[in-house]
C-alpha cells in the first residue's frame, strides 16, 4: 500500500479509536478580552462571554454524553477497530527505507516513514527496536558490511534527532548476506539496499500517534 | 629451449604482464583504457614426466603441479611407455625431439621416492633428491608430494613453486580449506555459524575470521588442526571485520564497526592485550588491512575521499596517505587490497563502469594496470610464488574461484562445484 494512503487510513483508524476510548478533554476557553478594551464595555462584554461559555459547556456535555452512549453501544466494534489500527501500525513500523547505490544518507522520500516511526516511539516510551542495514551485492562483501552499518546508523541518528532516546535503538549490519531478491537487476539491487526495523520490546497496549 | 607460443590472442580477459605496453592507467579516461588481451609469446621450457612403473598417483600429482606452476610446457607422454631406468640410460635425444628441455624421473626408494631432473640439452643429471613418502591414504600424503613438486620447480627455475599451499574460502555460510590444486576440500567452521573473511596466520596453523551472528560479531582465531577457537582480543560488541595477521604473527589488525563508522584496530594476539585504535574515521570508514611482507607498512581501504580507495600507513597508524592513485570523480570505488609476498605489488579490485575488475599497483613504479575485463572479478589474493592470483569471478555464470598467472595470462578454475568467495591463499606450508 502506498505510504500516503496508509498514513490517511491510519489517521482515520486512530481517530475512531480515540473517540471510542475516552472523552476528549475540555477545549481550552478562548482568550479573555484584550486589556485595551474600553472599561465602559467591560460588563456587557463579560456577560456575552459568559453566555457563550455556558452554551459551549452545554454543547460539550451533550457531545460527551453522545460519545459515551456510542461507546457503550459499539464496544465490540470499537475493539475491532483498535486491533486493526494496531495491526496497521505494526505493518507501518516494519516499513523499510531504501538507499542509493553506495550511499547511506536518508532519502527525502523516506523521511515521512521515519518521522512516523519517531512519533510512535515517542508515544510509547517502553518501545525498543533494532535497525538492520543491508546492501546489494555490488561493492566488496566486506565493504558492504561497513556500508550497511552506516545505513542502519543513519536511520538511528535520524530517530535520535527526532527525540528518541539513543539507548532504545540498536543497529545491526548484514552487508549483502541477506538479500531480499537475488536477481542481478537494478530493481533487485534497489530492493536490497535497505534498512529493516524490528521492535525488540513494546507495551501491551499501544498509543498511536496522530498522523 | 622451446618457443611456447606464437603470438596468441586470448579469448578470456587475460593480462599482459609484466613487460607489456599500457594496460590501464588511472590518468587515462575509461574510454581509452586498453586491456592487454594479446601478449607476446612467453618462452617456457618443455618438461616431460618420464613414464615408469608404480608411483602413478605421485606422478599424476607432480605432473599437474608442474602444469599449474605455469612455468613449463608439459610434454605429454604415452601411458605405459617403457623407458630404461637410471641417470645414465635416459634417452636424452628422444625426449629432446619431443620438445622437452628437462625430464623429471620419479623412482621408488626404500624410504619413499627419489626424484631426478635431467637437463636434456646438456645431456646431464641436473639435480636429484630423496624424499620420505607417507602411504597414499595418509592425510599428509598430497602435501608431501606437492613439496616434491615445488622442489623440482626450484631445481629447474631457481624459484620454488607454490603447490604446497592451501586456500581458505567462504562457501555458503562456512569457511573451507582447499589445496592449491583444488583437491582435498573440507569445511572448518560449522554450518550453523555465518563465517566470513578468513585470513591465514603466518604459521599456517591458525586462521582468523569474522563470526557474523545477528548483524554483529567478533573476530575469531581458530586452530586448523584441533578446531579450537577463541575470540580475538579487543573485539567490540558490535561488528568486527576484515582481520589480518602481521607477517610475524604477533599482531592482529582488523576493522571495528560501530555507530560512528568503521575503523582499524590492532591487538597483540600473543599476549592477548594491547588493543590500539589506528584510524579515526568519523565521516569515513577504514577497513581491509593488508601488510607489506616486511611488516613496516600496510595498505587498507578508506572512504575518506568520498568513496573507497586504497590508502597506506605504518602499523602504528602514522603516515596515513593515499597509496593507489585515482582520478577524483572518474575512478570507481576500490576494494580488497592484497600486498604481494615479494612486496612489489598490491592487487585490488576497482569498479569500472559499475563492474569490478582486478587491478595491480606497482609500488615502486607507482603504476596501475588492469588485469581482467570479462565478467565481474573481485577479492584477489596472492599465491606464495607472487605470480599467481586467486580471485572471485562470475565469468562462468556464478561466483567461483579462479586462478590467474600474471606472467603467462593463463587462467584456471580452482574447483567446479558450488559458489565460493573471499579466498585467502596461504604461504608455502612447512611440514
Amino acid at each position: 500500500m502506498h505510504t500516503s494512503t496508509r498514513l490517511a487510513l491510519l489517521a482515520l483508524l486512530a481517530a475512531t479509536a480515540a473517540c471510542g476510548a475516552k472523552p476528549q478533554p475540555e477545549q481550552p476557553l478562548p482568550q479573555q478580552q484584550p486589556q485595551t478594551q474600553p472599561a465602559v464595555n467591560a460588563d456587557s462584554a463579560r456577560q456575552a462571554q459568559e453566555a457563550a461559555d455556558r452554551q459551549r459547556r452545554r454543547a460539550d456535555s451533550l457531545a460527551a454524553a453522545a460519545r459515551d452512549s456510542a461507546m457503550r453501544a459499539n464496544a465490540a466494534a470499537t475493539n475491532a477497530v483498535t486491533a486493526a489500527a494496531r495491526a496497521e501500525a505494526e505493518r507501518m513500523f516494519a516499513d523499510q527505507i531504501h538507499f542509493e547505490y553506495d550511499k547511506f544518507d536518508v532519502r527525502p522520500e523516506d523521511q515521512a516513514i521515519l518521522d512516523w516511526k519517531a512519533r510512535l516511539l515517542l508515544a510509547n516510551p517502553s518501545m525498543t527496536l533494532r535497525i538492520s542495514g543491508h546492501a546489494d551485492d555490488r561493492g566488496s562483501d566486506e565493504y558492504n558490511l561497513a556500508l550497511s552499518n552506516r545505513r542502519a546508523s543513519a536511520a538511528k541518528r535520524y530517530l535520535v534527532n527526532k527525540g528518541v532516546p539513543d539507548d532504545r535503538i540498536v543497529v545491526d549490519s548484514y552487508g549483502e548476506e541477506r538479500p531480499l531478491d537475488t536477481a542481478a537487476t537494478e530493481e533487485a539491487w534497489a530492493r536490497n539496499r535497505r534498512d529493516e526495523f524490528v521492535l525488540t520490546a513494546s507495551p501491551a497496549t499501544w498509543s498511536l500517534p496522530t498522523p | 629451449m622451446r618457443r611456447a607460443f606464437s603470438t596468441l590472442t586470448l579469448i578470456a580477459s587475460l593480462a599482459y604482464w609484466p613487460t607489456g605496453p599500457l594496460a590501464a592507467q588511472d590518468s587515462v579516461p575509461p574510454e581509452a583504457i586498453r586491456v592487454g588481451i594479446t601478449y607476446t609469446p612467453g618462452v617456457r621450457p618443455g618438461v616431460v614426466m618420464l613414464p615408469g612403473n608404480g608411483l602413478d598417483s605421485v606422478r599424476a600429482i607432480v605432473a599437474r603441479d608442474l602444469d599449474y606452476s605455469d612455468r613449463f610446457e608439459v610434454v605429454p607422454t604415452t601411458p605405459g611407455q617403457s623407458v630404461p631406468r637410471g641417470p645414465r640410460t635416459v634417452n636424452y635425444q628422444l625426449w629432446r625431439n619431443l620438445g622437452a628441455d628437462y625430464a623429471v624421473d620419479l623412482t621408488p626408494d626404500p624410504i619413499g621416492i627419489v626424484a631426478r631432473v635431467h637437463d636434456l640439452g646438456g645431456a646431464t643429471l641436473r639435480q636429484e633428491g630423496r624424499f620420505p613418502l607417507p602411504a597414499p591414504g595418509a592425510p599428509e600424503f598430497r602435501m608431501v608430494v606437492h613439496r616434491i613438486s615445488d622442489e623440482i620447480v626450484r631445481w629447474i627455475t631457481g624459484q620454488s613453486g607454490s603447490a604446497a599451499s592451501r586456500l581458505l574460502l567462504v562457501e555458503g555460510t562456512r569457511i573451507w580449506l582447499v589445496d592449491a590444486d583444488g583437491a582435498g576440500r573440507y569445511p572448518l567452521t560449522s554450518a550453523a555459524d555465518r563465517a566470513l573473511s578468513p585470513a591465514w596466520a603466518p604459521d599456517g596453523r591458525r586462521f582468523a575470521y569474522t563470526l557474523l551472528g545477528e548483524g554483529r560479531g567478533p573476530v575469531m582465531i581458530q586452530d586448523l588442526i584441533t578446531g579450537q577457537r577463541s575470540a580475538a582480543p579487543g573485539a567490540s560488541a558490535d561488528l568486527n571485520i576484515t582481520p589480518t595477521f602481521s607477517p610475524d604473527g604477533a599482531t592482529l589488525l582488523w576493522a571495528r564497526s560501530g555507530e560512528d563508522g568503521t575503523d582499524l584496530y590492532t591487538a597483540d594476539v600473543g599476549r592477548n592485550c594491547c588493543v590500539q585504535r589506528l584510524t579515526v574515521g568519523r565521516y569515513s570508514d577504514n577497513l581491509s588491512p593488508t601488510f607489506a611482507p616486511d611488516g613496516r607498512r600496510l595498505a587498507f581501504v578508506s572512504t575518506r575521499p568520498g568513496l573507497p580507495q586504497v590508502y597506506a600507513m605504518a602499523p602504528d597508524g602514522t603516515g596515513q596517505e593515499l597509496l593507489v592513485p585515482f582520478d577524483f570523480g572518474a575512478t570507481g570505488p576500490s576494494h580488497a587490497p592484497d600486498w604481494s609476498p615479494d612486496g612489489t605489488n598490491v592487487v585490488f579490485h576497482r569498479e569500472l563502469r559499475g563492474v569490478p575488475q582486478l587491478f595491480v599497483y606497482d609500488v615502486a613504479a607507482r603504476r596501475v594496470r588492469q588485469l581482467t575485463s570479462a565478467g565481474r572479478n573481485e577479492d584477489p589474493t596472492w599465491a606464495p610464488d607472487g605470480r599467481h592470483i586467486a580471485f572471485v569471478s562470475d565469468r562462468s555464470g556464478r561466483r567461483q574461484i579462479w586462478i590467474l598467472d600474471l606472467e603467462s595470462g593463463r587462467l584456471r578454475q580452482l574447483f567446479s562445484p558450488g559458489a565460493a568467495r573471499l579466498p585467502a591463499w596461504s604461504r608455502r606450508l612447512a611440514p
